[in-house]
């Protein structure tokens, strides 16, 4: 299966993340996969007029590829010229190029959540006018328009994430190589659902200070991060908490909480990022699946349940008392 | 004269544009078009300080830790915070790791594959580079991926996972480590040590970072041929490289990894002489670039971004950062020279600042920071805090000032009624990718590539690509 990669208005940063494959090394993982890639900004040897070469080839239908990755937002502006990012060396605008090759592709794939919805490059005033592939924000759309499908029938397959796990995108593109990811393989926005199916809750090892309400109040602190530092773990879309990141991490792992950043809409909650917004004391953003009524009724229940144990390391950066040790028979 | 328009520059980080001016078969001029505007300087207008911190990494997938060290600097600068001991070390831990893992990306994923072009098929050391270091299928890189995957498992330890932490914090680090991490991150920095004696090397870290001279230098090159380093000397040697990309010869660091007191590598600029470094001294030019301009050239913490797509005479999205007035090159060189690293300033003396001299320090750095990663790890206390916190005021301004592997990196914050009131950002690549000033002073890449020669052919020479990627640049940095 060959591949052509562009990046365009992101950081680059999905390249950088998929380098860190540790399932196995990148580049022999995708030569065992029959996965080659046509042109790979960070990684081809081809530059300047090779690398056009290849790029109009793959546009003008001389030169035959398979998917089309697209990395970063699609810059429409200003005033709908796509100047704010011409590819180098061509005097064309990035989203000319876009809209020329992804009807030449079998498969088109927005990596990361700026080609697949807008992401961080679209927030604030937008002042870029950025948008994804197929979406600009929760809005169907984006450049190729809510209609677009490829050969197969798929929308734009989006590996939503900022970034996204190395292996998202690793297992997508083996799933097309294989021809084993199919249109019920995505959700409603498009995402594989082999890692959008869980919640980054799931695995969470804040589970106990979650389920005792016990919150943590500043950063280092070892509590949930829901009730007070704006952790969205129990609504973002993500096995970030089973599957790890760099030999064990996650955001929660890490100390910090989950902005929910494999959603559409994400750069722009509505409140800092830091705070759990409120009203009259209960969370706006409830629990995927939750009814209001029983998260407050069970939130309540819960703290006036919770050991002393776990409210006190909730508020330290280690651990102040252990779980107590019950013997079955007395010493 | 002809005008030849060189782009996409690949394996750099973002989208690189080169228009070179040819005359009597040569670079007459050169002008650098950092191609990709995205605004963070407008989005961040608004927003609740701390907000900075989920932005800024985004600016960047490679530098990003250093983009949250700086906003996290700035920040603190600016509420008046300090971080505890333990969060300090945490943060030069992290910093240190993106730092080396970018030096060794840059070295082995974008740099060395130009040695493996057709165009040296001629030369003697050609068929050993092809095998060795060929983009994507070069045995080089069935190690260094693991080396580099296993190594950046210190990520996923202390700021849960890389690219786009939110771990580092004003007031220290949100990961506190206790006696189990610490055991996890000794064995992670052996094991990496291990790669780079075994492969990069071929010697003990202390031996590399020791060489003290060209001379030594080149003594330790004939005695490691088989080493990576070697290779690339034996190489360097064959080109010339030490005569390629010469600047300004101007240098600068804002010093790096904060210790109990002072830095690891001091502030500073460097110019045949040590000079002390004065951020005052620090303005932005826009005048070749496409923003609208202030009567004069600004300081960052005044400064503005308003872009002017067609404006006349303007040819990059790139702003021209000028000290005191002056052209300045930073980056992996420009730090050890300003340290005072006698490698450093042995090559600079000879060669100034050249495609040589910038790769070498590059990864004598690697071999210099290690060893002081070692030592921070002993110096974590388990039980003692790792992150504090205070009141954030209303109005305030701050500075934060790093060095991320490809050079300095400044944030200039304003707090008014407690919104970012302005947010100026001044990356690495904005000093060396830096288009003319109103004065007509080019940038430094504007001034290494001029006099470069064209191929017989009249092609444009493999040398260009090597100049170009000698300096690392981070083009998504460059303009955010």
């Amino acid at each position: 299966m060959k591949v052509l990669w562009l990046q365009s208005g992101g950081c680059g940063g999905c390249t950088l993340s998929w380098l860190g494959s540790e399932i196995a090394p990148l580049f022999g993982l995708l030569r065992d996969e029959g996965i080659e890639m046509v042109w790979h900004p960070s990684f081809s040897e081809a530059s300047a007029d090779a690398a056009l070469a290849i790029i109009e080839g793959c546009a003008d239908g001389s030169l035959a590829f398979d998917v089309l990755c697209i990395e970063g937002s699609l810059l429409r502006g200003p005033r709908n010229s796509g100047r704010y990012h011409m590819l180098s060396g061509s005097g064309r605008p990035m989203t000319e190029w876009v809209m020329r090759l992804a009807p030449r592709a079998r498969h088109v794939v927005a990596v990361g959540s700026c080609a697949a919805f807008g992401g961080v490059t679209s927030a604030g005033s937008n002042p870029t006018d950025a948008c994804g592939l197929q979406y600009d924000g929760e809005a169907p759309g984006g450049l190729l328009g809510p209609d677009f499908r490829d050969a197969a029938g798929l929308p734009v397959i989006d590996v939503a994430g900022c970034p996204p796990h190395p292996d998202w995108i690793s297992e997508t593109l083996i799933g097309l190589a294989r021809g084993q990811l199919k249109r019920d393989d995505l959700d409603e926005l498009g995402r594989p659902r082999f890692y959008a199916e869980q919640l980054v809750h799931h695995g969470c090892p804040r589970n106990e200070y979650y389920e005792f309400k016990a919150s943590a109040a500043k950063p280092s602190d070892q509590g949930c991060l829901m009730e007070q530092l704006g952790c969205k773990g129990t609504q973002a879309h993500a096995d970030c908490n089973l599957r790890l990141w760099n030999g064990g991490g996650s955001c929660l792992r890490g100390g910090y909480s989950c902005i929910r950043c494999t959603e559409p809409g994400f750069e722009e909650p509505g409140h800092p990022f830091a705070e759990t917004p409120k009203i009259a004391g209960i969370p706006i953003g409830l629990p995927a699946d939750m009814p209001k009524a029983w998260f407050v009724a069970l939130a309540a229940l819960s703290k006036s349940a919770t050991p002393s144990r776990v409210r006190e390391n909730a508020r330290a950066d280690h651990m102040l008392k252990a779980p107590s040790v019950r013997r079955s028979r007395k010493p | 004269m002809t005008r030849r328009i060189v782009g996409p520059f690949n394996r750099v980080e973002g989208d690189l544009e080169v228009a070179l001016d040819i005359a009597d078969g040569r670079v007459a001029a050169a002008y650098v078009n950092s191609p990709l505007y995205r605004g963070f300087e407008q989005i961040l207008q608004g927003k609740v300080p701390m907000d900075a911190l989920v932005f800024v990494p985004r600016i960047c997938g490679i530098c990003s830790v250093a983009q949250s060290a700086a906003a996290a600097q700035a920040l603190a600068d600016a509420f008046g915070w300090q971080a505890p001991p333990n969060g300090r070390i945490a943060a030069n831990l992290a910093l240190a790791t993106e730092n080396l893992a970018d030096h060794l990306t840059h070295f082995y994923l974008y740099f060395m594959p130009d040695f493996a072009r057709q165009e040296y098929r001629g030369r003697p050391w050609f068929a050993d580079a092809a095998a060795r270091f060929t983009a994507m299928s070069g045995s080089a890189a069935s190690q260094v991926l693991p080396a580099r995957a296993g190594f950046m498992r210190i990520m996923g330890t202390i700021a849960g996972k890389w690219p786009h932490t939110l771990a580092l914090q004003p007031g220290g680090s949100s990961r506190p480590l206790q006696v189990s991490e610490k055991l996890r991150l000794r064995a992670i920095l052996r094991e990496f040590r291990a790669f780079l004696e075994t492969t990069l090397y071929g010697d003990a870290l202390e031996n590399v970072a020791g060489l003290d001279s060209g001379q030594a230098l080149a003594a330790w090159a004939a005695s490691h041929a088989g080493s990576d380093l070697g290779r690339f000397l034996a190489i360097a040697d064959d080109l010339g490289l030490e005569a390629l990309g010469r600047a300004g010869d101007l240098f600068m660091s804002y010093g790096n990894y904060p210790q109990e007191a002072g830095r690891l590598f001091p502030a500073g600029l460097w110019d045949g002489k040590a000079r002390g470094l004065d951020a005052a001294a620090i303005r932005e030019d826009v005048s070749h670039a496409w923003y609208a301009e202030a009567e004069a050239p600004q300081p960052p913490a005044s400064g503005a971004t308003l872009p002017l797509d067609g404006k006349e005479g303007a040819y990059t999205w790139c702003k021209a950062p000028r000290y005191d007035g002056r052209v300045v090159e930073v980056g992996a060189l420009a730090r050890q020279l300003v340290a005072g690293h006698p490698l450093a300033r042995d090559l600079a003396a000879t060669g100034g600042g050249n495609v040589l001299s910038r790769v070498v320090m590059r990864l004598v750095e690697i071999a210099r920071v290690l060893p002081e990663m070692e030592r921070w790890v002993e110096t974590l206390r388990p039980g003692d805090p790792y992150c504090n916190v205070g009141d954030m005021p209303d109005d305030a301004q701050g500075v934060g000032l790093v060095e991320a592997a490809r050079g300095s990196l400044g944030h200039w914050i304003a707090i008014r009624r407690g919104r970012i009131h302005n947010y100026q950002i001044v990356a690495p690549t904005t000093w060396n990718f830096s288009p003319r000033d109103a004065a007509g002073r080019p940038g430094p890449l504007e001034q290494a590539l001029a006099g470069v020669p064209m191929a017989e052919d009249g092609t444009v020479p493999a040398v260009v690509q090597h100049i170009v990627r000698s300096f690392d640049p981070c083009m998504v940095c460059t303009v955010h």
